[in-house]
């Protein structure tokens, strides 16, 4: 089945790195198809940034995602921009405390940003949380696959401390799809 | 005949003029070749467009004859892929200043180990004496009529300040002095800039009351001022007349250079 | 063996070439081809190789030629205005038979354009866009698989036929992201040698000219002016340049069969399209969801020289329709080759034509 993932929020945040993460993870270690793209340009300095893929079991022809099935939003102006016109059997897991907004579909709420500074020390892991409840929310792609894709891509010496956000993310997606906002 | 073993003796008439200066640079090079040992299969010739991009043609080694301005971006692609080899840039004033102003100063700037002879005529010659860049102010061409109203670029001046290791200028009339300092060029690793202003009896003189060569070469020589008189009339106030131009070696030193043989 | 990856097509470009055996970069940073660069900057020392990032275009396309003289394997990777800027060089490559590969991550043009988005509008350029008479060869890649391949390909087109060759991609296929494998080694093609007697732009039946690095000790001039078998400028006998030119035109155009690389689907289908580059794959994916319909494909991967006789494996074609990112270019060389109407469908904008769009377009001419 195929599935388009887009994954908006302000630079910086790493949005465009959580996308390749999870084509990684579908195309390497699932066994599945992937293709990731991103928006080039001047916003992806500061202002919203975006980066998507799509996930298929079958070989993937047409590469670009057009009508996103499943959304991880982490700014206002990202929702905005990207998440607004989600379709309503769409579903969306978004940063709690960064964006104000509610999506007419489903959505999971995950404080990710708050878990990342006050909880795991670090800001900088709060789109690892981020995935991390987006794979125990909708499936996507397996927590094996996740996690080895997590620990290719981050720097060295930081794998712990990504495995730990991940393992949070789990959790906190796990506690979000049992406990409906 | 100076190094007979370096000429295409099968190329030959050549296309210069009589009277032409660049006859005495290729002479000079070919000397300094010699005198460096260098082999053919270990040496190679680039250039541009215009008359003194039409020596490498007459030289028996590898050689190419590239687009006009471009040579010294030609030049550095062979010079990095084959620091082994010696390669050694015929432009001109047009060539290099005009259109290929920009590879010049960067070529400079990287300091690339090549040795780079600037016919300079004052003229675009090939195309029958229009304005170049190095066209003295008030001086006549076919696209200065009234004079040339613009300055005119110091090009061993220009090399200095952009980063070459080595920078040199004389005249056609000053042969061992030129012979020399292209020999010195060869030796120095990095940029080696040797500006050679030399005569276009054709389509400078012509149109400046030096029509007859040996007024030519006598304006040549009457306008070049040893680079350390130049400095000292300089520092004691005196006047310099104008129109004069420094000769003599303008830079030798040893930055970091690029596309040194390993 | 290969190694398999999940990779940006742009990186895949670059892997293609080290794996080719290209050892020279030159290159200007321009989007969106600049990853290109980036990853051979990182490469390239790495494995004996030199990468520089020259002062402009022009100056990159004269470095790699000059780099490709001494026997080297040279590319550079450009967009848009870049490209425009290496044109009157890249003339010069094919007048002095240069092998060497020239990367075209296509943007939204004229001019500064659309940097960050896609296009295909640089077909006809790529093609005729030196002035004078010449031939060239171009790939067109639609996957990040076949931006290692065919830039593998290039390496040895440009190497067999002595051309500047082209990887005339785009901003889709160049910044996507899939898996492909590198396979532990390719298949690379030298230049046939000089042989000892011959002389340097003497050429054989094939009309290519055996190759003589420089420092091979052949003392070869090489010149953009009109030559001789010598490689003397020669510039004013009309037998001369009409003799050089046509060998030019010809030692490409002949082999358009032997060198053709396109992919039919359904020959025997009455409504066909024909694609290149990424826009194939919308064709494919409405293929995929429209099964039981009538549609063929032609998918060209090598679109100059123009393969003419591609377009006649669909015997029972009535119409063809040609998606293309630009206004319609290549619409023409199809055009004139068939009797049945040919339907351009452009997109501009910077995006891939969609399935639906591409969908109501085949309920019109059915």
């Amino acid at each position: 089945m195929r599935h388009e993932v887009r994954f908006s929020g302000y630079g910086g945040q790493g949005i465009i790195l959580s996308a390749v993460i999870l084509g990684r993870a579908a195309a390497l270690y699932d066994n599945k198809y992937a293709v990731q793209t991103q928006v080039y340009g001047p916003e992806a300095r500061g202002g919203a940034s975006m980066g998507q893929v799509v996930i298929d079991d079958e070989p993937i022809l047409y590469p670009v995602v057009t009508d996103p099935d499943i959304y991880v939003i982490m700014s206002q102006q990202g929702f905005e921009k990207y998440g607004v016109w989600a379709r309503e059997d769409a579903v969306m897991i978004l940063d709690a405390d960064l964006v104000r907004s509610r999506p007419g579909c489903r959505y999971y709420e995950i404080p990710a940003t708050a878990e990342a500074k006050e909880n795991l020390g670090r800001e900088i892991v709060a789109n690892i949380v981020m995935m991390g409840a987006l794979v125990a929310t909708t499936g996507v792609v397996s927590r094996e696959a996740i996690e080895r894709a997590v620990l290719d891509s981050v720097p060295k010496g930081t794998e712990d401390l990504n495995q730990k956000a991940l393992k949070r993310g789990f959790e906190l997606g796990e506690l979000a799809s049992t406990t409906p906002p | 005949m100076i190094a007979p073993d370096w000429f295409r003796e099968d190329r030959l008439p050549h296309i210069y003029c009589a009277g032409c200066g660049n006859g005495t640079v290729i002479n000079c090079t070919l000397a300094a070749v010699e005198e460096m040992g260098w082999k053919r299969n270990e040496t190679v010739f680039v250039s541009g467009i215009g008359c003194s991009s039409r020596a490498p043609g007459y030289i028996l080694a590898d050689s190419l004859h590239t687009t006009h301005g471009r040579a010294l971006a030609f030049a550095t692609g062979v010079k990095l892929a084959r620091p082994d080899l010696n390669v050694v840039v015929f432009t001109g004033d047009g060539d290099l200043a005009a259109i290929g102003g920009n590879h010049f100063i960067h070529a400079c700037r990287r300091n690339m180990d090549m040795t780079v002879i600037c016919m300079n005529n004052q003229i675009y010659g090939m195309t029958g004496g229009q304005g170049s860049p190095t066209t003295p102010q008030g001086a006549f061409s076919t696209t200065t009529p009234y004079g040339s109203s613009e300055p005119a670029f110091d090009l061993a001046e220009l090399a200095v300040a952009a980063g070459a290791n080595y920078v040199a200028r004389w005249t056609s009339y000053h042969v061992k002095e030129l012979t020399k300092a292209i020999t010195t060029g060869m030796q120095t690793p990095g940029f080696a800039f040797i500006e050679v202003r030399t005569q276009c009896p054709t389509n400078f003189g012509r149109h400046n009351k030096l029509r007859q060569i040996p007024d030519m070469i006598e304006y040549l020589r009457g306008h070049a001022m040893h680079v350390k008189k130049y400095d000292r009339l300089l520092e004691e106030g005196k006047p310099i007349p104008e129109g004069t131009f420094t000769v003599g070696e303008l830079a030798r030193r040893n930055r970091p250079a690029m596309g040194v043989r390993r | 063996m290969s190694r398999v990856e999940f990779m940006q097509g742009n990186a895949a470009c670059a892997e293609g070439a080290l794996a080719a055996g290209c050892r020279f970069f030159g290159g200007y940073p321009i989007t969106p081809s600049t990853e290109i660069a980036e990853t051979m900057a990182r490469r390239l020392p790495k494995v004996g190789g030199v990468f520089i990032s020259m002062e402009d275009e022009l100056a990159s396309i004269a470095a790699v030629i000059g780099a490709a003289w001494t026997g080297t394997r040279a590319m550079t990777a450009t967009s848009g205005p870049g490209f425009s800027l290496m044109m009157e060089n890249i003339g010069y490559a094919a007048m002095t038979e240069t092998p060497c590969v020239i990367v075209n991550i296509q943007r939204g043009g004229p001019s500064t354009g659309q940097p960050t988005r896609a296009a295909q509008g640089d077909m006809l350029q790529c093609r005729f866009g030196s002035h004078g008479d010449y031939s060239t060869i171009a790939l067109t890649p639609n996957s990040v698989q076949e931006m290692f391949d065919l830039t593998v390909k290039a390496f040895n087109l440009a190497n067999r036929f002595r051309v500047p060759t082209l990887l005339m991609s785009d901003e889709i296929v160049g910044h996507m992201r899939e898996r492909m494998a590198i396979p532990d080694s390719v298949d690379i093609i030298p230049p046939a040698p000089l042989a000892e007697g011959s002389l340097p732009f003497e050429a054989g039946d094939d009309g290519v000219p055996g190759f003589a690095p420089f420092g091979s000790g052949r003392s070869i001039h090489v010149t953009g002016l009109t030559h001789d078998e010598r490689g003397y400028p020669d510039t004013t006998d009309p037998e001369a340049h009409d003799r050089l030119v046509r060998r030019l035109v010809t030692k490409v155009e002949s082999a358009r069969r032997e060198i053709a690389d396109y992919v039919v689907t359904n020959p025997d289908a009455e409504t066909v399209f024909v694609t290149y580059g990424p826009p194939s794959r919308t064709v494919e994916q409405v293929m995929h969801t429209h099964p039981d319909d009538d549609i063929g494909h032609l998918r060209l991967r090598l679109v100059w020289p123009f393969p003419e006789f591609a377009l006649q494996e669909f015997p029972n074609a009535k119409v063809f329709l040609m998606p293309e990112l630009n206004m319609g270019q290549m619409v023409r060389e199809v055009q004139r080759h068939v009797d049945q109407p040919v339907i351009s469908i452009p997109k501009i904008g910077g995006e891939l034509h969609t399935p639906a769009e591409l969908v109501r377009i085949l309920e019109a001419h059915r």
